[in-house]
């Protein structure tokens, strides 16, 4: 694939959570990206170490275990910190804890700066062709 | 046959001889180093020590060096925590001291910085193969312009390596180009690095030190540090066993370790960049008559501090000193004991701690050494002492469970100060470099 094709992926926080990760993973390389996968219980800073080494397009960051919003809290200003703060932000899993209608959690993440939330049990494809499609691979 | 090893150490020139076939140990001896008059004279007066007919049939002869300053590196990356750690360890690998490290793009500040720093060698990485290119073209780009000459290994960005090559071309004398040294993210590749440095070391830097002479007369072979990993390499492969070695000295003190190093329980995750099997660490700030300022800070509780503080001045005002009595012998032990505890904390890992819903969780950074089977010591403070043993044993007494230093290994002490040596054979001669391991490794027990 020409163009940028490079994305970190991860599992945030104290997360453990692994099967989802590789299975992105998979998908993701299947589709002709390359996948940066930091594997689970990543820190935010992990994340934006390897995406400024790497030059990443995106980053794709899974929380399932419940406390997303608390890890993922201040990712964004963190990234333009480190001057890569164009770069695009994704985020799936089962994001947060307790009776939160999808929307209001799509609402929430966006507004800490995340271009694309999922709901859990999204299939990679849903995720491959929006990222396709923002990159214009 | 016979082989003479040489290490031209920044005070003493030790020279070992050694017997090849049968191999075996012949002698040892040193002279003072002689800077000024050229470092052939004080090997001339190392030598005196031996018979005509003990010096005769050398066929071989080998030399490390850590005079003039040793092989002075400064290693330049992009993140720290990433190919900037990853090119330090590449240098101090490859037995340099590492002057400092630099991240991001080289401020002018951080050039001057360099130039005051005066390095044999940069080692310049940045960004994983097909990854991050802008910050390593634009670190080559002011390297290029600040006026600096030294030597440059590049070991980034492969697709950005023939684009460095020709910036730094323009009016840098010697670039090398090599695989990087973190090719992927948390993918640790040091051994092309270590290599080039080597050898640019040989054919470049020896003779700006003015080394070349050696080099010709006796075969200058590599910065003494690497000779001590070399032989702590051998050590590891003959036997099969984990090892570290503290090497105590005036100026510093170095720790190697031969070992995985990875988690030895589950539910523990290892973070952060892979850690080199054959990892190395020099503490500057650490030594037995250079560095006592800092080594006092490191010190915790004592009786007699003010006693401590006196005797310290006095080694100020003059380096060379030996302790004279019973208290100021005591005092060196102090020192030593804080040279050993303080550098293997800081080589080895730890445990950080995390409380997650259903429980503890453990994140391990660095290099787990708490089952390593041999602790080797070596440098004058240990070689010389009278009671290497309780100093090692003094060292190794840890509490904290978070810190994984070595907890029981088997003790040894390289007693006739020649681990430099075997190094120097490990290569050529393994067979009497295996000997000679046999032959000059005293066991000191277990802790
Ligand atoms: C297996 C499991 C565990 C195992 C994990 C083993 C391992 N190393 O992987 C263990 C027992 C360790 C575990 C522990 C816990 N778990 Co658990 N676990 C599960 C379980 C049963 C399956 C997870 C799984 O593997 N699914 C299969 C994979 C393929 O699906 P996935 O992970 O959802 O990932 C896919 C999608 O979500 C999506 N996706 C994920 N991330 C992203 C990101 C992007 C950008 C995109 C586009 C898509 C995407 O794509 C993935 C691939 O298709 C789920 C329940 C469930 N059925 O989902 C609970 C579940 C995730 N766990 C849960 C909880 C609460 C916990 C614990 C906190 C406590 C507990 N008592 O179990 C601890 C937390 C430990 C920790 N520190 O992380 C809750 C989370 C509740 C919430 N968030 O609202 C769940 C949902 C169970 C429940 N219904 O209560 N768990």
């Amino acid at each position: 694939m020409p163009g940028n094709n490079r994305i970190v992926l991860g599992v945030i926080g104290s997360d453990v959570h692994a099967v989802g990760n590789k299975i992105l993973e998979m998908a993701f390389e299947e589709a002709g990206f390359h996948v940066i996968n930091l594997g689970v219980m990543v820190s935010q800073e992990e994340f934006i170490n390897a995406a400024i080494e790497s030059d990443a397009a995106a980053i794709l960051v899974s929380s399932l275990y419940g406390h997303g919003e608390m890890d993922c809290r201040g990712l964004r200003e963190k990234c333009q910190e480190a001057g890569i703060g164009d770069i695009l932000l994704y985020v799936g899993g089962n994001l947060v804890v307790g009776k939160r209608t999808f929307d209001e959690v799509e609402e929430l993440f966006k507004k800490m700066g995340f271009d694309r939330v999922y709901p859990p049990g999204v299939l990679p494809e849903v995720a491959i062709k929006d990222l396709k499609k923002d990159l214009g691979l | 046959m016979k082989a003479l090893l040489i290490d031209f150490g920044s005070t003493y020139t030790k020279v070992t001889l050694v017997n090849l076939d049968p191999p075996a140990l012949v002698g040892t001896s040193r002279a003072p180093t002689t800077i000024e008059t050229g470092l052939l004279d004080g090997l001339n007066k190392a030598l005196e020590a031996f018979s005509p007919e003990q010096l005769d049939g050398i066929t071989v002869k080998k030399a490390c060096s850590s005079a003039a300053g040793g092989l002075k590196i400064v290693a330049i990356g992009l993140v720290p925590e990433l190919t900037v750690k990853a090119a330090r360890e590449a240098a101090l690998g490859a037995g340099a001291r590492v002057m400092a490290t630099y991240a991001y793009t080289l401020s002018d500040e951080e050039l001057d910085e360099i130039k005051e720093l005066d390095p044999d060698l940069l080692l310049l990485s940045g960004g994983t193969d097909g990854g991050d290119r802008k910050n390593i073209l634009e670190n080559a780009a002011r390297i290029a312009e600040s006026g600096l000459s030294v030597p440059v290994v590049v070991a980034g960005n492969k697709s950005a390596a023939s684009d460095v090559k020709k910036i730094l071309e323009k009016r840098i004398p010697h670039v090398v180009v090599t695989r990087n040294v973190m090719p992927e993210i948390n993918v640790l590749q040091v051994e092309p690095a270590r290599r080039a440095i080597r050898e640019l070391y040989l054919q470049e830097i020896t003779k700006a030190k003015g080394l070349d002479v050696i080099q010709q007369e006796v075969g200058l072979a590599m910065p003494t540090p690497l000779a001590v990993m070399k032989a702590g390499e051998l050590f590891n492969k003959i036997s099969g066993k984990e090892v570290v070695i503290v090497d105590v000295g005036g100026a510093t003190t170095d720790v190697h370790s031969f070992c995985d190093g990875r988690p030895r329980k589950s539910g523990i995750v290892l973070k952060g960049l892979p850690e080199p099997f054959a990892k190395r660490t020099v503490e500057g700030d650490l030594g037995m008559r250079v560095s006592l300022q800092t080594l006092l800070e490191v010190i915790e509780e004592n009786d007699d501090l003010h006693a401590l503080r006196e005797y310290v001045d006095r080694i100020k005002r003059e380096r060379s000193l030996i302790a004279a009595n019973e208290r100021e012998k005591y005092f060196d032990r102090i020192f030593a004991t804080a040279c050993i505890r303080e550098a293997l904390l800081r080589h080895s890992g730890q445990l950080k701690e995390l409380f997650t819903p259903e429980g503890r969780l453990w994140i391990q950074q660095g290099k787990d050494l708490t089952e390593i089977d041999i602790l080797i010591g070596t440098g004058g403070a240990l070689v010389f002492a009278d009671d290497a043993g309780s100093l090692l044993r003094a060292g190794l007494r840890l509490e904290n469970p978070l810190q994984l230093t070595p907890r029981q290994p088997q003790l040894m002490l390289d007693h006739k100060y020649v681990l430099y040596a075997i190094g120097l054979l490990a290569e050529d001669y393994p067979e009497t470099a295996e000997v000679l391991l046999q032959e000059t490794l005293k066991s000191l027990g277990r802790i």
